[in-house]
């Protein structure tokens, strides 16, 4: 089964990145945006690439346990903002970054919501687990500390 | 200025450590180069012809003595004894190794200093007046909210992969000397009906292979939103900004393709679901940010008989008239000039500053600024509060380093990218044609005579010398592998901003002074009293200045 990290430890299931064809849907594979809008049932996972919409699963967001939001590139940032805008407009389910994202990457990605993260490459998946936490302080807020920097010094220099 | 905290120093230490990590990771073979890319440009690391470039930070062009005394020792011990002052108001090295970069962050990270995002596609060091917090026609100082903006944007999770590469600059003054609406975001701290302060937020402006003039995307913003605000915007355009074509990937070019009005009604889509978050700035943050800029203790002086004095020596001595004409300027307190420190010797690569020279000009600043200096986006540094009956020692020791140059403002007083000597962007060198252009002009009552001249250099597309708003802009291109040069006129970077016509067919390298030396003599015998060049042109246009420029050509 193809490996990924999971709540911080390498764990492992059956789902792929999608195979972009038609409206066909693929045994372990993420359906793509336009497979999962045609499925006649409602599908509990979807993949988004670049360019597509968010907007498109607003209405959906309750129903879906895992987002897959694919790198194809890993210069490609727009998924970082995909992330930030399903958290904030209330997806709780798992979000996972599949693709070409490098370790490098995971601390950025973590910030803006992903919690799973499925790499082309399994064979660095110790890197990439050792990656998450190369900052232990940021300025600004973010999906995993929600109080920009200066709310938690105001706080700080007001007593209690 | 502003002292880090223990947060601020723990965030640059930690990004040391991470690049120490990357840097020992690419040269162990476990990162490759194209991974490696990102990450180094976005520490300032670029690989460039000779030797790697670092870009060092210097957040809206503020310095303590200490850090420029760091940065003495850092281009001695790591460099070749210089150092490059950036348009954006960055100090770059040209000759580090890149194995001992992770050494110099840390050197810098010693004295609140560091090198993060300098380059690559991410959110860039937000600039500002240089005589903020000096200059008399100032409605608020302007550096608050560039550190504001500066702890935002630092290590920001969400922008880091953007399109293209994004600069932010902030005007708080009558003059616009930050150049606004020449940035992907200007901002502009502005009076409403009410007579409050908020922000006049500019968008889509930019130079580079698409000069475009900023539109106005919101008229006035309550301060408190401008976080929020500016993370709408970045979000529309990191997910809607085109990525097919560098070329085409700035924000001018989304902003261009889908109008500013729809672009307008996209970002107000996104703040609706930022606005009044956790991001909103509160009182006491804005406090706390004003509280990192308050007056140093001046003096209680009598403007009056310092200014006598000063007429007085300087009519006894032309040679600092000259220099206290030229490179000081009015302060907003009485008996107290801003100098600006010219590094635009003929001879030398224009924002060149030596070892020695940083380390005169911190002691100069102890000594006679309250232990400040200031780098200028044109390329220039400053001492920013200087008292009147201190300027002709100053000035003294200034002579004596090469540094007293009595050229700001004038045609010699260029602005120029490192161009084909060091750059490997670069079409076309460009510190030659510089020097060419500064050694023709080297008569001070002719250079004078001619009154302010912007004169801005790049050596290619890319515009790292602002050629596109300079009154003569001068960019490198390449013929079929020859270096030539395309002159452009009209360009203006004040609150009247244009872009600069191109006045036809390009020019070799050696015919350049020629060129200029044309332009400005045809500029004399049309002017019109006191008119400055910019004024003649804009009332004669083009034409005269084509015809003569290209008369003898053929």
């Amino acid at each position: 089964m193809p490996k990924l990290i999971k709540n911080d430890t390498v764990s492992s299931d059956s789902w792929q990145r999608a195979l972009p064809d038609g409206d066909q849907l693929f045994k372990d594979h993420f359906p793509t945006l336009a497979q999962w809008q045609a499925a006649t049932e409602t599908l509990p996972t979807v993949q988004l690439q670049p360019g597509d919409e968010v907007a498109t699963l607003v209405e959906a967001l309750d129903t879906l346990a895992i987002i897959a939001v694919d790198f194809p590139v890993f210069t490609d940032g727009r998924g970082f903002s995909y992330a930030r805008e399903l958290r904030q407009r209330g997806y709780r389910g798992e979000l996972r970054a599949t693709g070409e994202f490098m370790p490098d990457q995971v601390h950025y990605l973590r910030r803006c919501g992903f919690d799973a993260f499925q790499p082309a490459d399994a064979s660095r998946l110790e890197e990439y687990l050792r990656q998450l936490r190369v900052f232990s302080e940021h300025y600004q807020a973010s999906i995993d500390e929600p109080l920009p920097l200066f709310r938690r010094r105001d706080s700080e220099s007001q007593p209690a | 200025m502003y002292i880090y905290d223990q947060y601020d120093q723990r965030i640059v230490d930690e990004r040391v450590a991470q690049f120490r990590d990357q840097t020992r990771r690419y040269l162990a073979g476990e990162l490759s180069d194209a991974e490696f890319l990102p990450l180094r440009l976005q520490n300032g690391l670029y690989v460039q012809r000779l030797a790697p470039m670092l870009r060092i930070a210097v957040p809206y062009g503020l310095l303590s003595s200490t850090q420029v005394r760091k940065l003495a020792h850092i281009t001695r011990h790591y460099d070749k004894g210089y150092a490059h002052v950036s348009t954006r108001q960055n100090i770059q090295l040209n000759w580090p190794l890149l194995e001992e970069v992770p050494d110099i962050l840390a050197e810098l990270a010693g004295v609140q200093m560091h090198a993060i995002q300098t380059s690559g596609n991410c959110i860039r060091n937000t600039t500002t007046d240089q005589f903020a917090g000096v200059a008399a026609d100032e409605r608020e100082d302007p550096r608050p909210w560039c550190e504001i903006i500066r702890q935002w944007s630092t290590l920001h999770p969400e922008f880091a992969f953007l399109p293209r590469k994004f600069k932010i600059a902030v005007c708080a003054s009558e003059e616009d000397r930050a150049a606004i609406h020449a940035h992907d975001i200007g901002v502009e701290l502005l009076p409403n009906a009410a007579g409050e302060l908020g922000f006049k937020v500019l968008v889509g402006g930019g130079l580079g292979r698409t000069p475009v003039i900023g539109s106005v995307i919101c008229e006035w913003l309550e301060k408190r939103h401008l976080l929020t605000y500016l993370e709408a915007i970045l979000r529309v355009y990191n997910q809607h900004g085109r990525r097919d074509n560098k070329y085409k990937a700035r924000i001018k070019i989304l902003v261009k393709a889908m109008g500013i009005d729809a672009f307008r009604d996209a970002v107000e889509a996104e703040w609706a679901l930022l606005k009044d978050g956790p991001s909103t700035l509160t009182e006491n943050e804005i406090t706390r940010a004003q509280s990192f800029f308050t007056s140093p203790p001046y003096a209680a002086l009598d403007g009056r008989s310092s200014q006598e004095a000063l007429a007085a020596r300087a009519a006894t001595d032309p040679i600092f008239g000259n220099w206290l004409a030229r490179n000081t300027r009015a302060h907003r307190v009485p008996g107290y000039r801003a100098v600006t420190i010219s590094l635009k010797a003929t001879g030398i690569a224009p924002g060149d500053v030596t070892d020695r020279q940083l380390e005169l000009l911190a002691d100069l600043a102890d000594r006679y600024s309250f232990g400040e200096l200031r780098t200028t986006h044109q390329q220039n540094m400053v001492l920013a509060d200087v008292e009147e009956a201190a300027l002709y020692e100053l000035w003294q020791h200034l002579q004596k380093a090469g540094l007293a140059t009595a050229n700001i403002g004038y045609i010699t007083d260029l602005i120029c990218c490192p161009g084909g000597d060091y750059c490997s962007l670069a079409n076309a060198k460009s510190i030659p044609v510089a020097e060419a252009i500064q050694a023709r002009f080297e008569d001070l009552d002719y250079l004078y005579d001619l009154g302010p001249v912007e004169l801005n250099i790049s050596g290619c597309m890319n515009a790292c010398g602002h050629h596109h708003i300079g009154h003569i802009g001068i960019l490198g291109v390449d013929k079929k592998g020859a270096e030539f040069y395309q002159v452009s006129l009209g360009g203006s970077q004040s609150k009247d901003a244009a872009i600069g016509k191109i006045l036809g067919p390009s020019f070799s390298q050696e015919a350049v002074p020629d060129v200029v030396e044309n332009l400005l003599g045809t500029f004399v015998s049309l002017r019109e009293g006191e008119e400055t060049f910019l004024q003649t042109y804009n009332r004669v246009g083009i034409e005269p200045f084509k015809e003569r420029v290209y008369a003898k050509a053929d």
